[in-house]
């Protein structure tokens, strides 16, 4: 087997116990990515001479028997969004196409002082804006299971690179899906942490009441391991929750004995996969005969609070993307007068969809509408939080489904935005909630496309979320699995 | 509703400061009043006395110290400006004299 399609505990366990050094597991990685990025293109920006310095850095240390943190030497792919200092971050718009940043995000500075190798900045739909990452100002990147299918977005960069075996690790970036929808389009496990328990601090803004940073990797135990490096408290983001961070790996064998599950009903099941629901069922009916009680409950403000949603983070967008303007940073347009500026950077920097967002959260906060819409969708906020407060108050956790569709063709819904927006209506109302949530593998669809489930649980308790992915690992038939890549010649090795 | 929408468009434009091409405003008029339109459908629930989340973390404003710390020196925080200018950034004149404003 090679070194790239290990996952990163076992090259962590490996790297620990000198099986192979750093050098050796990001040659592998940087090899693959040459291999197979040029029919996927996931990343934006490849960075392999500083991660091979890296490499030889944590090689050097490690015979010089310092105390290593468990992923120094496990490389990484990092959503092109966030930001890194002195290596570009577009966020795959043309407004930042050559933007260099002075400063590392916060979680950045966690990887770098833990040793892990940066591979690369994985693409993205514009700022985060969109459910395929097909409104990448530079090119779409392709499903690992059939290249003619969206990877889903808009952290699509960084769910392949993992799928397709680039990278063992990924950062994403989820506002309303877009690390649990990608993940479960291409089979990998996607975590959206509890709103404020990973640091926003260098995180490109889209919503800043909605961002969240979180993580998509192959199984539960990665997640585990790379949460305990990101998670906690940070001074330089004030919306960061203060108190202690969990040892993530720790107690993750699951017990279900009396675990009370919940099974979301979804209001309308128009457009649902009626595959999807079955795999849902299925997924019930395992945790029922494992020992759970396993109850229904319906959500009766997901078709709602998806036009909430659609409000709010245009809103904060329109506001948030104000600062491009041609003057301190970004593509510049020129022009005679300040205000001439300022409409030509902006009309001819942002892409079709961006453009969009601006336009509605802009009509949303303007006088005369603000009280019917943006006031109206926060209402409708509290709405979604209490409907989400009562049923934690049955249930533990609740089930459901990561997307209603498997991946869709590409261009199929980029003529209709509304269409492409309702791709998140499973991932929305738990990021309106601010409540963690996780994507895994759930099972394939008779196309052959992944299918995921969705774990939804109460704010800050990622561990029960991380352990019943464990769960699931181990007793559905849905392992972790690679997809087969044949355009690569004699094809590639696919079970893990 | 588009043609009337399209005069919409025009003043939203104005005030994001986004320069739209004629073709292009026609094409997100149309859209535009689609995605409101579906988003209209908030208006039927009932949220009298129900007041609006705008963040949910519920953390108090939080205050740091008022202590002098090092910040990005000005040539890092210029690096990425399109136009500089002795350690300013660069942008046609915004301000006219009096006999201009006249």
């Amino acid at each position: 087997m090679n070194l790239y399609e290990k996952t990163a505990s076992e090259l962590s366990r490996m790297l620990q116990s000198r099986e192979v050094s750093a050098v050796e597991v990001t040659t592998s990685f940087l090899e693959r990515i040459d291999q197979v990025d040029p029919h996927l293109k996931a990343f934006i920006t490849r960075t392999a001479e500083q991660a091979l310095d890296t490499a030889g850095r944590i090689d050097y240390f490690r015979q010089q028997g310092e105390q290593l943190h468990p992923l120094a030497g496990v490389p990484v792919a990092v959503k092109d969004n966030i930001s890194t200092m002195d290596l570009r971050t577009t966020c795959a718009s043309l407004i930042l196409k050559d933007y260099i940043p002075p400063f590392d995000a916060t979680v950045i500075t966690a990887l770098k002082s833990a040793g892990m190798p940066i591979l690369g900045k994985t693409n993205l739909d514009e700022f985060a804006m969109g459910s395929s990452t097909e409104n990448s100002a530079f090119f779409p990147t392709r499903n690992p299971w059939n290249l003619d299918r969206v990877p889903g977005g808009s952290s699509g960069g960084s769910a392949v690179a993992v799928a397709a075996g680039m990278a063992p690790l990924a950062l994403g970036s989820d506002t309303g899906g877009s690390i649990r929808q990608p993940a479960s389009l291409c089979r990998v496990t996607g975590l959206r942490p509890t709103y404020g328990r990973v640091s926003r601090y260098g995180l490109v803004a889209f919503a800043s009441s909605l961002d969240q940073i979180g993580i998509i990797s192959m199984n539960a135990l990665d997640s585990a391991l790379f949460l305990n490096l990101i998670a906690g408290y940070d001074p330089l983001d004030s919306t960061s929750l203060p108190g202690e961070v969990p040892d993530y790996t720790a107690g993750l064998e699951p017990g279900l004995e009396k675990l009370r599950v919940g099974v979301i009903r979804y209001g309308s099941t128009e457009g649902f996969d009626p595959e999807v629901t079955e795999m849902v069922q299925k997924a019930a009916s395992l945790l029922e005969k494992s020992g759970a009680n396993v109850g229904e409950v319906s959500l009766p403000l997901t078709d709602y609070g998806l036009s909430a949603y659609y409000l709010i983070a245009p809103a904060e967008a329109s506001s948030n993307l104000g600062r491009y303007d041609g003057v301190r940073y970004g593509f510049c347009a020129g022009g005679d007068s300040i205000e001439e500026m300022f409409n030509r950077t902006r009309g001819k920097g942002f892409g079709p969809e961006v453009k969009r967002r601006i336009m509605i959260g802009t009509y949303a906060l303007s006088a005369g509408y603000y009280d019917a819409y943006y006031l109206k969708a926060m209402k409708v906020r509290t709405l979604v939080r209490r409907s989400y407060e009562e049923a934690f108050k049955k249930y533990d956790l609740l089930l459901g489904a990561a997307s209603p569709t498997p991946a869709f063709k590409l261009g199929e819904k980029t003529g209709d935005p509304l269409q492409m927006y309702l791709s998140d209506v499973c991932n929305i109302t738990d990021s309106l909630a601010g409540v963690p949530s996780l994507a895994l593998p759930g099972g394939a669809h008779t196309s052959g496309l992944p299918l995921g489930l969705q774990l939804t649980a109460p704010p800050l308790r990622e561990k029960l979320l991380l352990q019943m992915a464990c769960f699931f690992e181990k007793y559905s038939e849905q392992a972790p699995r690679r997809p087969v890549l044949d355009f690569i010649e004699g094809g590639s090795s696919d079970e893990l | 509703m588009p043609a009337d929408f399209v005069r919409e468009v025009d003043y939203v434009a104005r005030l994001a400061r986004l320069f739209l091409e004629p073709e292009e405003k026609e094409h997100m008029a149309g859209q535009l009043s689609d995605i409101l339109e579906n988003a209209r459908r908030i208006q039927e629930l009932d949220t009298t006395g129900i007041e609006p989340t705008s963040h949910v973390t519920e953390l108090p404003a939080v205050l740091r110290e008022d202590r002098v710390r090092p910040s990005l020196p000005l040539e890092r925080a210029l690096q990425n400006a399109p136009r500089r200018k002795e350690g300013f950034v660069r942008v046609p004149r915004i301000t006219l004299s009096e006999e201009e404003q006249e």
